[in-house]
């Protein structure tokens, strides 16, 4: 066994390990399960968020786009840093009603907030929607990263089923916990990936990144300003669609309700403070996709830019590392994604809406069961029907962007509704799978979630002022209002 | 937004900075002259804001903290 197939298992071993004994000293209820008991610190909510964060997009998509587009794949950069801006006035409050009402979930919010089970249900279903495409695009990419990278040694298939097991042995087993733990491997071999690969692959060919650039700009010059080598990609398009993107980022049902894991409000504030820095890495990938444009020009498959660079450039051992780094890059955000998937079904869709006496026992039980399924789901859906990365994950960003009214007004505007918040939804979902489906995407050059969004958000404003607010829970955002109760 | 702290206000405003400079600055910023530390204009002004929005979140924390009473750390 040659060092990079070592290296891959080693990795994938070592995942496991550390992922299922992470929940072993913990008594594992819904709560522990779901929310980490919200204890979590500075360090493993960084961790967390980090882990779900870093995606698999990041060493296929940014070097893809980079490679294929050009400019347009700045926009990476910048909606990650707008949604942690976001973060930072959103999810404080958030995290107080969570903890005040003992809320797990997205759609917990959502049915508490306006007072109604259905919106919860509703809700529920479109998360999960959103969330298999996603889960598909982790186990589908884990599976490509790890067959070039161990030069076709292992197939796509293996790496994916093998990866599926270890995700859900340690999902299963220890719930978020695995899933921040395991993150700790992940963000130290990722980070020296990139780090190895973006500094180390334009000094190997040009001699630094800056010589690498101006080659660029001499052979192509329209590639590194918007809108790059896709006319409909303008300015307008990347400004419409790191808005939708930046905004939508935490309306994730697993970024949302990873929220509620940590100990105070204080742990999330900071936390958002620093995560913009955590966004600068990228950039190398995307050197890297720019070298690979001037380098190994006709590539069938884009994607694959940042590997056959690695490949090209270093031993093979080190591209099994970064193979490695791509697998358990992977497998975190699958986790947690499989994690809050199952909870959803389990406690939003079949509790709430089925066996509203269910006790937390079968629901935990059943979430744990809907970890397979879910799972299973996905690894057909990624088998049987790949597709290309970034397009599916805009799609589902358009879908779960539209939760970001009936969130952000629910938690700074009194006069908002549960009418106006259905309806709302309601019309963002039906014109962003009209105008995606329908191929009008970009719409007058704007990114077509983006305009679902801003007629979903005049929808629920319009709506909200023509209809009664009744039963909500009066939400306060300032911390002195709150009443003096424990949970 | 009636119930919104003095220091909340102020610290929306600074939010609004990343918003301004990554946004809708954009169209202004699309060029590749001047090169600054070797990259085109806009990659520069990308990767600047970036690293300077936790500057402004920050200001935004301490600000916040002042106007508004700081909240309990949860007992652990």
């Amino acid at each position: 066994m040659n060092a990079a197939l070592l290296i891959i298992f080693g990795t994938i071993l070592a995942a496991a390990v550390i992922g299922i004994t992470a929940g072993r000293r913990v008594k594992m209820d819904l709560e522990n399960w779901t929310v980490g008991g919200r204890r979590f610190g500075a360090v493993l909510i960084w961790l967390l968020m980090a882990g779900e964060a870093y995606t698999t997009f990041t060493f296929l998509g940014a070097s893809g786009w980079a490679y294929a587009k050009g400019a347009p794949t700045y926009y990476i950069l910048i909606y990650g840093t707008l949604a942690y801006t976001v973060s930072f006035f959103i999810l404080p409050p958030l995290w107080r009603i969570g903890k005040r009402l003992g809320l797990q979930t997205q759609p917990d919010f959502f049915a508490a907030t306006y007072g109604s089970r259905g919106l919860g249900i509703f809700v529920a279903a479109v998360g999960v929607i959103c969330i298999l495409p996603y889960l598909q695009l982790q186990l589908a990419g884990l599976g490509f990263i790890v067959e070039i990278a161990s030069g076709g040694a292992i197939s796509a298939r293996t790496a994916i089923v093998l990866a599926f097991l270890v995700t859900c042995a340690f999902v299963y087993a220890s719930g978020i916990r695995g899933s921040a733990r395991v993150s700790i491997l992940k963000d130290v071999m990722m980070i020296a990936a990139v780090g190895i690969a973006g500094f180390g692959i334009p000094a190997a060919h040009f001699g630094g990144i800056g010589k690498m650039i101006r080659t660029l700009l001499a052979r192509s010059p329209g590639h590194l300003t918007f809108p790059g080598a896709v006319p409909s990609m303008d300015v307008l398009w990347v400004m419409s669609t790191v808005l939708v993107t930046g905004l939508g980022f935490y309306m994730w049902p697993h970024l949302f309700g990873s929220t509620f894991s940590a100990r105070s409000e204080k742990v999330i504030k900071r936390n958002a403070i620093v995560m913009p820095l955590y966004q600068l890495p990228i950039v190398l990938v995307v050197m890297v996709g720019f070298t690979a444009f001037l380098v190994l020009p006709g590539l069938k498959n884009p994607d694959t830019s940042f590997l056959a660079l690695v490949r090209a450039t270093y031993p093979s051992w080190f591209l099994g590392f970064v193979g490695a780094a791509g697998a358990v890059t992977a497998m975190v955000p699958a986790s947690i994604l499989v994690l809050f998937a199952s909870t959803l079904l389990a406690k939003n869709v079949y509790q709430a809406g089925f066996r509203p006496g269910a006790s937390e026992e079968s629901v935990m039980r059943l979430s744990r069961t809907m970890v397979v399924v879910i799972a299973a789901a996905a690894l057909v859906l990624a088998l049987y029907f790949p597709n290309a990365l970034v397009n599916l994950l805009l799609i589902g960003y358009d879908g779960v962007s539209q939760f970001f009214p009936g969130v952000a007004l629910g938690l700074f505007w009194t006069r908002v509704t549960k009418t106006g918040v259905a309806c709302g939804l309601g019309t963002g979902i039906v014109v962003a799978a009209f105008l995606v489906f329908g191929k009008y995407d970009p719409f007058l050059g704007m990114n077509a979630g983006f305009v679902a969004l801003a007629m979903n958000a005049a929808v629920t404003v319009a709506v909200s002022l023509a209809t009664k607010s009744h039963i909500r829970v009066q939400l306060r955002i300032r911390p002195e209002s709150r009443p003096a109760v424990q949970r | 937004m009636n119930d919104l702290g003095k220091g909340t206000k102020r610290a929306l405003l600074l939010g609004a900075v990343p918003f301004l400079m990554l946004v809708f600055a954009l169209p202004f910023v699309n060029c590749v002259e001047p090169l600054v530390l070797g990259l085109p204009f806009v990659l520069f002004w990308i990767l600047l804001w970036v690293a300077l929005t936790p500057v402004v979140l920050f200001l935004a924390f301490k600000v916040e903290k002042k106007y508004n009473p700081p909240e309990d750390e949860e007992p652990r």
